[in-house]
């Protein structure tokens, strides 16, 4: 059995919106989600800024908060994105007597999601009362203390990366399969394609996928900035996510949850839900080079592209808009590029190729997912929306990455790209829907 | 399963029970206990002071190429297990990899799959505690100097060792598998998830032979003390670790965490008849559902998810209950858990429930999280492979309720099918049936 897999509904918590089409137009306008951090206190750091959700009260979102109030930030906005794309999608949530005429058990989550946020309260003083210079060893008994008189075992519990799986799962009664990955920066890709996957060889009729991320925490920060990941470009933050530019120096991290509802395109036909756009191509695929880089000739890159175009059954010229990984960092921007240029040759130059971190920010677990739902929409409006701070191109980076403005386009096929630290690659290819 | 048969021809573990597979099936078979004090940590002020624990033997060094030893300071322990277990897994499916002998390779890297479970991976404390103390203003940790000094103490490559798909990138380096790559994080079913997966994306043809499992290092300070603060780890038994897991047992107390890696090597049937593999046993189906409950930690008292997982898996299969030979579940000891799996089990299988015999592995090999259902797919292997169920342990009067056949006594039987099933805090459920090569 192969089933057709189309999207019936979209739903983001992002930097610059908590609704898809403020969203939409933000990424249309200009907008982006860059701002001096305020999670917790970053003004020392190496990077001091970043694109976090604003304003979101999940108690906005939900009629059972006491069920979800310890959710972690990521499980939280996955709550308020998801809630969103059901209601596209007519799935009925929180309620034991749903009429929306779906089988529960044929209703599954697949998420990108990742871990929450240590709870500092009580992790760094548990250190410092354990930590022992003379012996350069840890009291336990001492970290026990402190962490036991300070520690919320809920919270605890709701940092596993599963948790927003399980959030989600509980809003809308869900039982079918249900997974949750975490490749990296491309966990919500894989998630997406991996899902539509499960509804193509019929395990289920609908998946809830997307990604829910956080990682805006000081250890998060601190780790991103000892691997020099991030942008410093503190006194330029509105601009400093500026993939393909010369004066690129790293990304710029964000959160948030991007969830998109996959359908069999049976099941959405007898639903009478609308089809946004369909999914034709996956691609997965290792470096198997090194953790810590990229493969220097973006072998596991072009074998993801190339395996979604098999995938999708269609030719490398079918390709029309690539949206990029484009992180902003100097390693990801060129070799992606390369990757562009060995899969597609020379038909590389004509396909207009954006990354939307320029205005999102790195949503990391979920960046894929938000970048897709921009895909879809390019879709739907025939529009592409463009790489934003691309005012000094890299001179060795030349493809046409559509700077700075969005381009009215009528494209039918249109390709997402996500890589994850360590290697791991996932493509998507998604088609403006047709009978 | 539509699509082509897929065998398991390979079997690599690093377990409370020993450094590979042989000893873990020797040791399941003489009816050892995994369990001991914590080593890892001082543990006496912890309300449960044991775990399962890999032998102290245990090295990671063995098990990476010498090019690749600088490496090994970027793996946390979950890493390392996983990387040790790989080889096992490997060798043992006789295939060759770059790393275990190059000039003979016999797997073809773009189509070998890799799909490796994991935890949420909890940071070194000792390692960060140098720079951490250095930052402390009126007793309290000062962010301010963690910004502008105490983080320029920490190694730059830091964060890698604690990102969860780390397992996976480590090993598909090593062995160089260049395919589809992949790493679910569903606690304590990634492994019996990630094998499925697996088995799936060779049965839609996007590779031809996979490494999965999962691998998870839960004797951590951290990790232990949020078992029991939210009331899972047995705290009674510190003086009698081997009795302290009884899963289905009257006498249930409480659940015992542990540290491993399971990996398989899942491929094709007809390319493994065709190379001549020792063949395991047939990935027979798969199910998945969710348990709904509202207290995350806690199952339906029904077990309704696990029911549907194994009612799917059955579908998926081609089999009704009576075929099945073995079951191996959950069964982590905590009563309320066993209860409802148990209700589960029997809701799904009916009367053939109570017949079938049914061995729950965690009283010696404690619950490891990621790895622990993918240490059950492997010992559900052994046991189809030797025609012999080993005798479970600390289940000496069934709890009430539980009509589940609990397999006290080793029993030498023809296993055609094998039942594992799974759940986790959270919710998500699996059910995994394997066949005897017939």
């Amino acid at each position: 059995m192969t089933n057709r897999v189309v999207i019936t509904g979209l739903g983001i918590v992002s930097p610059i919106g908590h609704d898809v089409q403020t969203v939409w137009n933000g990424i249309l306008t200009g907008a982006h989600g860059f701002a001096k951090t305020t999670i917790f206190d970053a003004s020392t750091f190496p990077t001091q800024f970043c694109a976090e959700v604003k304003n979101y009260n999940l108690k906005d979102w939900t009629s059972r908060y006491d069920v979800h109030k310890n959710a972690n930030r990521g499980s939280a906005f996955a709550i308020g994105a998801a809630v969103q794309a059901c209601r596209a999608a007519k799935i009925d949530i929180e309620t034991d007597n749903p009429k929306d005429s779906i089988d529960r058990k044929r209703l599954g989550i697949y998420l990108g999601a990742g871990e929450g946020s240590v709870d500092n309260n009580f992790f760094f003083k548990a250190i410092i009362d354990a930590w022992n210079p003379q012996t350069n060893q840890m009291d336990w008994t001492a970290w026990s203390r402190v962490a036991r008189a300070r520690m919320n075992a809920q919270r605890e519990l709701e940092q596993e990366p599963n948790m927003p799986a399980t959030h989600l799962a509980y809003l809308c009664g869900a039982r079918g399969p249900a997974r949750s990955c975490l490749t990296a920066c491309a966990a919500s890709t894989q998630a997406i394609g991996e899902a539509a996957m499960i509804i193509r060889s019929g395990q289920a009729d609908i998946m809830i996928s997307g990604g829910a991320h956080s990682m805006i925490h000081p250890l998060g920060i601190t780790g991103f900035n000892r691997l020099t990941a991030l942008s410093t470009r503190n006194d330029e933050y509105q601009t400093a996510s500026r993939p393909f530019s010369a004066s690129r120096d790293g990304f710029v991290i964000g959160e948030g949850s991007a969830i998109l509802i996959l359908e069999s395109l049976q099941s959405a036909k007898k639903r009478g839900v609308e089809i946004l756009a369909e999914i034709i191509g996956f691609g997965s695929s290792c470096d198997a080079f090194r953790v810590t880089d990229m493969h220097e000739e973006a072998r596991g890159a072009v074998s993801a592209i190339e395996a979604a175009i098999k995938d999708a059954g269609i030719s490398y010229k079918d390709v029309q808009y690539i949206n990029a990984h484009g992180t902003s960092t100097v390693e990801n921007d060129s070799i992606e590029t390369l990757a562009i240029k060995k899969a597609f040759r020379d038909a590389a130059y004509n396909i207009p190729v954006s990354s939307v971190k320029s205005m999102l920010g790195h949503l990391i677990g979920s960046a894929g997912a938000a970048e897709l739902m921009t895909c879809v929409l390019a879709l739907r409006d025939n529009i592409l929306p463009p790489t934003a701070n691309l005012n000094d191109p890299d001179p060795a980076l030349d493809l046409d990455y559509i700077p700075n403005r969005p381009r009215q386009k009528k494209v039918d096929i249109v390709m997402s790209e996500s890589f994850g630290f360590g290697g791991q690659n996932d493509v998507l290819i998604l088609k403006r829907y047709v009978e | 399963m539509t699509g082509p048969k897929i065998a398991i021809t390979g079997l690599g573990a690093v377990s409370p029970l020993g450094l590979n597979c042989r000893q873990l099936w020797d040791n399941l078979c003489a009816g050892n206990c995994g369990i001991s004090t914590i080593t890892a940590f001082d543990p006496s002020d912890f309300e449960c002071k044991i775990a399962g624990q890999a032998p102290p033997e245990f090295n990671v060094r063995d098990f990476v190429p010498k090019a690749m030893r600088k490496t090994i300071k970027l793996m946390s322990r979950d890493i390392e297990l996983a990387v040790a277990a790989s080889w096992e897994a490997f060798e043992s499916s006789g295939h060759k990899t770059q790393a275990i002998d190059p000039e003979n390779i016999t797997i073809r890297p773009s189509r070998t799959a890799i799909s490796i479970g994991a935890g949420l991976i909890s940071c070194d404390l000792c390692e960060i505690a140098p720079a951490v103390a250095n930052c402390v203003s009126n007793g309290e940790f000062d962010l301010h100097k963690w910004g502008s000094e105490g983080m320029q103490q920490i190694t730059p490559l830091w964060l890698l060792k604690y990102l969860p798909n780390m397992l996976a990138c480590h090993v598909g380096i090593i062995h160089d598998i260049q395919g589809p790559g992949n790493n679910i994080i569903c606690a304590e079913v990634a492994g019996h998830l990630s094998i499925n997966e697996a088995a799936q994306i060779i049965a839609r043809g996007d590779a031809d032979l996979a490494i999965a499992g999962g691998g998870e290092a839960k004797v951590n300070p951290l990790v232990h003390t949020r078992q029991i603060l939210i009331n899972r780890a047995n705290t009674k038994s510190n003086d009698n670790p081997h009795a302290a897991c009884r899963p289905f047992d009257a006498n249930a107390n409480g659940c015992i965490f542990g540290e491993a890696a399971g990996l398989v090597i899942l491929e094709k049937l007809d390319d493994a008849k065709n190379r001549n593999a020792d063949i395991y046993a047939i990935f027979a189906g798969a199910g998945q559902s969710t348990n709904l409950s509202p207290k995350w930690e806690k199952l339906e008292s029904d077990g309704k998810g696990i029911q549907i997982a194994i009612e799917n898996a059955l579908a998926d299969a081609g089999v009704k209950p009576q075929q099945i030979d073995l079951i191996i579940p959950h069964g982590t000891g905590i009563a309320a858990d066993d209860s409802a799996e148990s209700t589960a089990i029997y809701n799904a299988l009916g009367a053939a429930a109570e017949k079938i015999p049914c061995l729950p592995t965690k009283s010696m090999l404690s619950n490891t999280g990621a790895a622990a259902g993918a240490l059950d797919i492997i010992i559900a292997a052994m046991i189809i492979k030797n025609g012999k169920i080993p005798a479970a342990k600390n289940c000496e009067k069934k709890a009430a309720g539980c009509r589940l056949n609990i397999n006290t006594k080793p029993v030498e039987k023809n296993i055609n099918y094998a039942l594992v099933c799974g759940y986790t805090y959270g919710g998500q459920t699996a059910a995994v049936i394997l066949k005897a090569l017939t």
